[in-house]
């Protein structure tokens, strides 16, 4: 089992076996846990000998739910899973689902998927940006994450008329296109970001307290982390050039002009120099996906029994039938009514078969197994989540270690709990 | 390799080889389940030196009911494939393959935990993302939604479907 300890750090200077260790619980409710996680710890002063991770505090059984709901409502459960990155979890199920249909989304929505998708990148990496400066005392970085996260927030909020949950990215597209308003509050966050990239670094990339906090700490080599199933920056902090969106590309992601972000030291700080130039990446991506987005078109299938029936738009309450379209199923057109009412209430049939699609999340391959028996709702979706896999390296990376770096360490896991337990 | 060329090269070393979406997928039996893993871990095309995904679907008008998919990757050759095993609606065992890929370990804990399934060799096969008193596999499908007892700082919660409004 990787991660049992050796006896070494059990016997004093002179071979005797020492007995004084001490066994703690770190969480489930400790601010620096990133939620509900619980550490045992066996400490021998402040040296972590063993340690267990326990999980389970926030299983909402989202698998199961999906099962007894149509496939369009399966998207507002998998949303919710890794709260952080709710585009990746509603793409990877949609791209399962399409492929189990056999259909693609149009061109237009491919592009939009991939912008939410980068914006949700950043927005990801600013949140752990941010919990991470806090943890090891960097308040300010804090500070500075959550109001770069904020305008993000904005520009969602203002598209998919919700902040997290969005439910935007539907089976064969997106719900609704992006308005002017939604363009040219991402060309203001891409005017206003680079800079403040700059100022993050500025503030932290030589600042001695955080290079001693993160440098040589929580070291998880490529061999471990590839036996682990660790992915995403972790994995290519260690010298593993492991992205999906270039190894195997979804939504057009081979047309775009991006760089993977490699270091080889393997530690915290690689870590966080990783995911300060996956931002700028993302930014790019983001930009070329602007450009794209000048040419209109259609944002979802034409296929009636796909597409979803309603024209939403977002009004003061979030997202919402457009008065227009209420006006037409109610007053000027049965068939629309029952039309509505049969993809609403059934909604698409899914052939029988099973798919497995993998999407790059900010964590790493966020993975969606889902069978369909030909019904109105799943048989089986599985989330194959990166927090949850990756949170299995945490022994390896704290034991033989001091138990603040067992801090640092879990910060640069950046495992979101609602996605370990799902 | 293209799933096709994948499919054709694995007919030549195993009878159930399934192609279908761009995905291919071997069916072995329960004891030749290690040895298929090792083997395309070890040929030097194939390379599948990484697992990403171990779960379990719930069938029960199938013999044998329960099926274990390993999904599998290729750093080195960039390919997937997929192996399913079955177990036994009597008896739901498989052999743990944790000592081959670390990574099976919290994964296979999870389908014991939801599914029943036995991991014959895993090291510590006890629940993970349920409580370790919980009854029940709530994966299968002749388990609800609903009707659970719910325990709050000690008070007891009916299940939904029973609780009154009064």
């Amino acid at each position: 089992m990787p991660g049992t300890p050796t006896d070494a750090p059990l016997r004093g200077s002179s071979g005797e076996i020492r007995q004084e260790t001490m066994i703690i619980n770190m969480g489930p409710q400790h601010p620096s846990t990133h939620g509900v996680l619980r550490l045992l710890l066996e400490l021998d002063g402040e040296t972590v000998i063993t340690c267990k991770p326990i999980i389970g505090y926030l299983h909402t059984g989202i698998e199961k739910n999906t099962e007894y709901r149509t496939w369009m409502q399966g998207i507002t459960y998998v949303t919710r899973a890794d709260y952080l990155s709710p585009f990746f979890n509603e793409l990877g199920y949609c791209l399962a689902v399409e492929r189990l249909l056999g259909i693609e989304a149009p061109a237009r929505a491919q592009v939009i998927r991939v912008l939410f998708c980068e914006l949700n990148r950043i927005s990801s990496h600013l949140v752990w940006l941010a919990t991470c400066g806090l943890e090891l005392g960097a308040v300010s970085v804090m500070l500075y994450g959550f109001r770069e996260r904020e305008v993000l927030m904005d520009v969602f909020e203002s598209v998919t008329g919700l902040r997290m949950n969005h439910a935007y990215i539907r089976i064969g597209g997106v719900i609704m296109d992006i308005h002017e308003e939604g363009m040219e509050k991402t060309r203001g966050f891409l005017r206003v970001m680079p800079g403040r990239i700059d100022e993050f670094e500025s503030l932290l990339s030589d600042n001695p307290i955080w290079i001693q906090r993160n440098r040589g700490v929580g070291v998880l080599t490529s061999e471990d982390a590839l036996a682990l199933g660790v992915t995403g920056p972790m994995l290519r902090a260690a010298g593993v050039a492991a992205d999906l969106r270039k190894d195997m590309p979804y939504c057009g992601y081979e047309t775009y002009d991006f760089d993977v972000p490699v270091r080889a030291e393997a530690d915290s700080y690689a870590r966080y120099a990783i995911r300060l130039d996956e931002m700028r990446e993302s930014m790019r991506i983001v930009e070329q996906c602007l450009q794209r987005l000048e040419e209109p078109g259609p944002v979802m299938v034409q296929d009636p029994k796909v597409a979803w029936p309603a024209q939403l738009e977002v009004g003061p309450d979030g997202i919402g039938n457009s008065n227009a379209y209420i006006h037409h199923i109610m007053e000027e057109s049965m068939e629309a009514l029952i039309h509505h009412f049969k993809m609403v209430t059934q909604g698409v049939e899914v052939p029988a078969g099973e798919v497995y699609q993998t999407v790059e999340s900010p964590r790493g391959e966020l993975g969606f197994y889902v069978v369909s028996d030909g019904g109105h709702s799943p048989y089986r979706v599985k989330i194959r989540d990166p927090s949850f896999v990756n949170l299995q390296a945490t022994p390896i990376m704290v034991e033989g270690h001091l138990i603040a770096d067992a801090i640092a360490s879990i910060a640069s896991l950046d495992p979101v709990m609602g996605g370990v337990d799902r | 390799m293209i799933p096709a060329e994948l499919a054709d090269r694995l007919r030549g070393s195993f009878v159930d080889v399934v192609l279908a979406r761009d995905e291919v997928t071997v069916i072995v039996e329960q004891e030749d389940l290690r040895a298929t893993l090792a083997t395309l871990r070890a040929d030097p095309d194939l390379s599948f030196d990484f697992l990403s995904c171990v779960t379990a679907t719930d069938r029960p008008d199938a013999d044998p009911r329960f099926w274990v998919a390993y999904e599998l990757r290729s750093m080195a050759a960039n390919h997937r494939m997929r192996v399913k095993v079955g177990a036994s609606e009597a008896d739901p065992r498989v052999p743990s393959v944790t000592d081959m890929f670390p990574t099976a370990n919290w994964q296979e804990r999870e389908v014991f935990d939801f599914y029943g399934i036995v991991f014959d060799g895993h090291p510590d096969l006890t629940r993970i993302l349920l409580p370790d008193e919980w009854e029940g596999y709530p994966l299968r499908k002749d388990e609800e939604l609903g009707g659970v007892n719910t325990r709050f700082h000690g008070a007891f919660i009916p299940p939904v479907d029973q609780r009154t409004t009064t």
